[in-house]
């Protein structure tokens, strides 16, 4: 969500602006305003008062970080219409005392890396600072993995005093007054605070039933934060703030120092020195000390010619640096005048290979100006043998009078095991660790139930109805990879004022007729079997022999199952696996 | 039966007609009830071109029962006169005559007849006149013979107001000769016989006509599901352009396949307990590949193969994790990974089938769903031979007029989503997503440096539901599909359709 008239900032009608997004590959969903939202909402009464500048609604692709706010998005569609060059970001040493960032080895078993810098003479407007703090918490959601990886915290320098030390601390012995809170709370009570709050509880799981947690102190024992959850209300940045302080903890050091690259090259805009950032030095428990942001700008060579093969185009070595520069990498013409040199900057921490500037080209040279062509490659085509059987045995169920259900693949336990008169431990049933529902425990062991449950569904239609469903049943197999295997199942059933048994016997002769498998228990051949099942009728049950191996039963269900499953006529059911003819 | 006495007579009549005739006016001539003439109509217009008949509304006044009477007997006022002799009558006596009361009203008003209240034993009635004339017979006789436009307005209404005259609509045919006029009719026959067949007797029978405005009896049948028709149709198209179709039998799939072979990093968000079915049991995955599963450490961890890799300290522990997997992609990876155990050959391949998402379920989203890939691994592929193979295959669906946007997709670089032009909606909308898999996926896997492997995914419900203009995909998938709809659904023919809404123009 952008604020203000984006398209005004580049000279540029909506149209002519969703245009250039498409291009560029950003989706411009809507353009609404907070009034047209609310009313949409909570209707036009509410929505009194609200205001109406227009908001851009973009969605960005989630590895452009440095598209995440007005600033990075404005910059980069300016240097890709060639209005700007793009700015060199620079980290500058201060003439006085460099801030230094002191980690503790407390830290190393809950939230190991930090990484520092400070925005010297920023200039902050409202605007400006309502972006610099949405951007946080984009960031926050994104590349931080809702703080889990990496949380920020930006302070007044001003209301601190260096040196700060990030340590780790019982929560009982952590006390300081936290945002937007008048009052001192140990880490404890606050922890026991933030669960109702609705933004904050989120969080909480990352630290929570840790013995120690971290937290960030200054010279003074003032709490910068209580980092992934809270910073302290002491050093609270307003809009009137002259020098930030930027500190990022996490568990990823790599995401941590690009976070904090992306922050200060975002907002060393409104620097009074713009694009210059203060370094602030990170001691670490081993005694190591480094010095951030680390701004490194990597150079890439890649072949001109590489570039036109991957993408299908003929563009001159010069043609194709002028290409990615617009797409902010600087990019010139070097050695035998067929190698380019592109610069990577601290804001593209997405392009990790050739590939990723390979796709710069291409976008920068218009998807839609290359020229389609067809692959040469030449193949014969095959189909997977199981897939080829499962085609030609559903036309023939359905001529046989059958229809095609379609059901889901995840059901409850109670589905496979309680309604059809079995011990979920005997199903060898695949459980699912993390189902929001019920619907969604296990894997199914058998058709059957999502065919009783269409039938119940369905209950209005003229009888009697006839279903079938040849797809795939998943059981627990340890000479599997994975422990587990798929079973291509073929099931049908009979729902009528009588159980039809002999139609569903029917229906299993005349599939076995169609694999070409004779009657009879000579070799090759099927029989049917007296047998019991949980599901069926006592005595009307039977096990299907073919090809010498069981491959199911056929029989009249037994009322509990009918009832179970909210039915009221008698069926007859049969569900085989279809693997062995093959 | 168009062969009663009536219907006959109908027709001979009808032959010396001049023109036609008037059911009403035939009923009258034969002595029959109209309705039998109307029957009679009837039953010849069933024969086909015989006979035509308009139909037509007359007003004609008719006697009441009482008219009736009136015609028959006489007035009341008429017959009380002519009860009296000529010494008279006691009025007692009179009123107890049918006609008494109102007669002796109506004679009296006509000074047909006087009283005596001064006779010895009551009143006396005694005539005034000789003869009288009865005008309202006369009248009402004048009605009954058909002639009642003889009366003047105000005579019928005062008639009316008796309660003896009523005017009655009366629907008539006009009955003239049709283009297979004919005075020997015979029985129909309804349907041909073996009988006829073997006697040859159909030559001479003639046969009732059908109505090929009602509806057909439908046949007794099985019904294919609409949703797998057109994964039928899909199947169909890849192999016509070539493609073989990869196994994609297993729905549980080990973490390592399904993110990891993917290059796709151990904290991607699709990763999260929130977007992906992971496994209690079995929750790990017993065999991989360890040989690859240390090249594809490498690859996120430290990077290589010309990458920077995503520098984070990769556990196998959690490339062992099993799930439901998320895309039939992870089946790709596979192929290609056996595609680069040989010496390596170009290949073609797609797949249709489930996969599985933790997601909020809504109109339109179902925790599983069906996945449709295609992928071309060969060497020197180009974005340009992506865009070519997209444009064939979705020109198989019916849809021309498609445009690129650059995409993200962890997995292919570069990513172009493909749109198309949808006439209804009037915009772009999304049909499917793309890409040219990275290095880091392949390169890992053991294929040589210079193949590409471009490939393409859509889902089967979206292009289904849009065809079948379904708008819940809870009425297409799963258990609470409506039978009816599968009855009803027709054949799935992707690129040749006129019907609902399309996703596309066909310019």
């Amino acid at each position: 969500m952008f604020h203000g008239w984006i398209g005004s900032w580049l000279y540029l009608a909506d149209e002519e602006f969703d245009e250039l997004c498409f291009e560029f590959g950003l989706e411009l969903d809507e353009i609404t305003s907070e009034k047209e939202i609310i009313s949409k909402e909570q209707g036009n009464e509410k929505a009194e008062g609200a205001s109406d500048v227009v908001l851009y609604k973009i969605d960005v692709p989630a590895n452009r970080y440095d598209l995440l706010c007005l600033e990075g998005l404005v910059r980069g569609l300016q240097v890709f219409k060639e209005r700007i060059k793009a700015p060199v970001y620079k980290r500058v040493t201060p003439n006085g005392e460099i801030q230094k960032l002191i980690i503790t080895e407390e830290t190393a078993r809950i939230r190991p890396y930090a990484v520092a810098a400070v925005l010297r003479n920023i200039k902050f407007t409202k605007d400006r600072y309502d972006s610099f703090i949405e951007l946080q918490e984009k960031l926050h959601q994104n590349i931080c993995r809702k703080r889990a990886l990496v949380a920020i915290g930006t302070h007044d320098l001003d209301t601190l005093s260096g040196p700060f030390t990030y340590t780790a601390k019982r929560p009982s012995d952590i006390k300081f007054k936290p945002l937007n809170k008048t009052k001192e709370y140990t880490a404890c009570e606050l922890m026991n605070i933030y669960k109702t709050d609705n933004h904050l509880k989120h969080y909480l799981h990352i630290i929570e039933n840790k013995p120690l947690f971290p937290v960030i102190y200054d010279s003074n024992g003032v709490v910068l934060s209580m980092p992934p959850i809270i910073n302290g209300n002491h050093s609270k940045i307003t809009v009137n703030t002259r020098n930030v302080f930027i500190e990022c903890t996490g568990t990823d050091f790599t995401k941590a120092k690009i976070v904090l690259d992306v922050i200060v090259t975002m907002f060393s805009e409104y620097c009074e020195n713009p694009f210059m950032v203060e370094a602030a030095e990170v001691v670490f428990p081993n005694g190591k000390s480094y010095i951030f942001p680390e701004l490194a700008y990597r150079k890439e060579i890649v072949r001109a010619d590489l570039i036109n093969k991957k993408v299908g185009i003929r563009e001159t070595p010069e043609n194709i640096a002028k290409l990615l520069t617009r797409m902010h990498l600087k990019s010139e013409v070097i050695g035998d005048g067929n190698q380019i040199e592109i610069e990577i900057p601290p804001t593209r921490a997405d392009v990790i290979h050739a590939c990723d500037i390979v796709e710069d080209a291409a976008i920068a040279y218009g998807y839609n100006n290359i020229q389609m062509a067809l692959p040469k490659t030449y193949t014969i085509a095959n189909q997977f043998p199981l897939n080829k059987l499962t085609e030609l045995l559903r036309y023939d169920m359905a001529a046989a009078g059958f229809t095609e259900a379609l059901t889901f693949a995840l059901c409850s336990q109670e589905d496979i095991a309680d309604k059809l008169g079995l011990d979920i431990s005997a199903t060898k049933a695949v459980h699912i660790s993390n189902p929001k529902t019920a619907e969604f425990q296990v894997a199914r062991t058998t058709l059957l139930p999502g065919l009783l449950k269409t039938i119940a569904a369905n209950r209005k239609m003229p009888l009697p109805l006839k279903l079938f469903e040849i797809s795939d049943i998943v059981v627990k197999d340890s000479s599997r990879d994975v422990g587990a295997r798929n079973y291509r199942h073929l099931c049908a059933v009979y729902y009528n004022k009588n159980p039809g048994f002999e139609i569903i016997h029917g229906l299993l002769d005349r599939i076995m007729q169609l694999l070409n498998v004779p009657p009879g228990e000579k070799k090759g051949g099927y029989v049917i079997k007296a047998s019991e099942g949980a599901a069926f009728f006592p005595g009307r049950c039977a096990e299907i022999l073919a090809r010498g191996q069981s491959i199911g039963k056929l029989g009249v269900l037994h009322p509990d199952v009918i009832t179970k499953f909210e039915l009221t006529m008698p069926c007859s059911s049969l569900e085989i696996n279809i693997e062995p003819f093959l | 039966m168009a062969d009663g006495p009536v219907a006959e007579v109908l027709l001979r009549q009808l032959a010396t007609a001049d023109g036609g005739l008037d059911s009403a006016e035939l009923a009258a001539k034969l002595g029959v009830e109209h309705q039998a003439v109307v029957g009679a109509v009837k039953s010849l217009q069933a024969l086909g071109e015989i006979i035509e008949a308009e139909l037509r509304s007359t007003k004609r006044w008719e006697l009441t029962a009482e008219g009736e009477e009136i015609a028959r007997e006489g007035s009341h006022e008429a017959r009380v006169f002519r009860s009296i002799p000529p010494e008279g009558l006691a009025q007692s006596e009179l009123m107890r005559l049918p006609s008494g009361k109102v007669g002796f009203s109506k004679a009296m008003s006509n000074k047909w007849i006087r009283v005596d209240k001064s006779a010895a034993d009551g009143p006396r009635v005694f005539r005034v006149v000789d003869s009288v004339e009865d005008e309202v017979q006369r009248r009402l006789q004048l009605v009954q013979g058909g002639q009642a436009e003889k009366l003047g307005e105000k005579e019928r209404s005062e008639l009316r107001k008796r309660k003896l005259l009523t005017e009655v609509t009366l629907k008539t045919y006009w009955v003239s000769k049709g283009s297979a006029f004919s005075t020997s009719i015979s029985k129909q026959e309804t349907e041909l016989s073996p009988e006829m067949i073997s006697s040859g007797s159909w030559r001479d029978r003639p046969f009732k006509p059908y109505n090929f405005l009602a509806h057909g009896v439908l046949p007794d049948s099985g019904h294919l599901h609409p949703l797998l028709k057109v994964r039928t149709q899909f199947r169909q198209i890849f192999l016509e352009m070539g493609f073989t179709e990869m196994p994609t039998d297993n729905f549980i799939e080990s973490s390592f396949w399904n993110f990891d072979a993917l290059f796709q990093p151990q904290q991607h968000p699709a990763r999260d307990q929130h977007d992906t079915f992971f496994l209690r049991d079995p929750a790990e995955a017993l065999q991989l590949p360890m040989d690859y599963v240390h090249r594809v450490k490498r690859t996120h961890s430290q990077g290589g193969y010309g990458s920077q890799g995503y520098k984070y300290n990769w556990k196998l522990e959690e490339a062992r994790k099993n799930l439901l997997r998320t895309h039939t992609t992870s089946a790709s990876a596979r192929a290609l990974y056996r595609l680069a155990q040989k010496p390596f050959t170009p290949a073609k391949y797609f797949s249709i089938d489930r996969v599985f998402r933790n997601e909020t379920l809504d109109a339109t989203h179902l925790a599983e769903f069906h996945q449709i890939e295609g992928v071309v691994a060969d060497h020197g592929l180009t974005l340009g031979h992506l865009m070519g193979v997209l444009r064939e295959f979705f020109t198989k669906l019916g849809i021309t007029q498609l445009r690129f946007k650059p995409a993200y997709n962890p997995y292919t670089e570069p990513s172009m989503e493909v749109f198309s032009y949808h006439q209804g909606l009037r915009k772009w909308v999304e049909v499917g997503n793309s890409g040219i898999f990275r290095p880091e996926m392949l390169l890992p896997m053991g294929l040589p440096e210079n193949v590409s492997v471009i490939a393409w995914g859509l889902s089967l419900e979206r292009p289904t539901m849009i065809k079948y203009g379904i708008n819940n995909i809870r009425e297409l998938v799963g258990h609470k599909v409506n039978l009816q709809m599968v009855y009803d659904s027709p054949l799935c023919r992707l690129d040749a359709e006129p019907g609902p809404p399309r996703t596309q123009g066909t310019a």
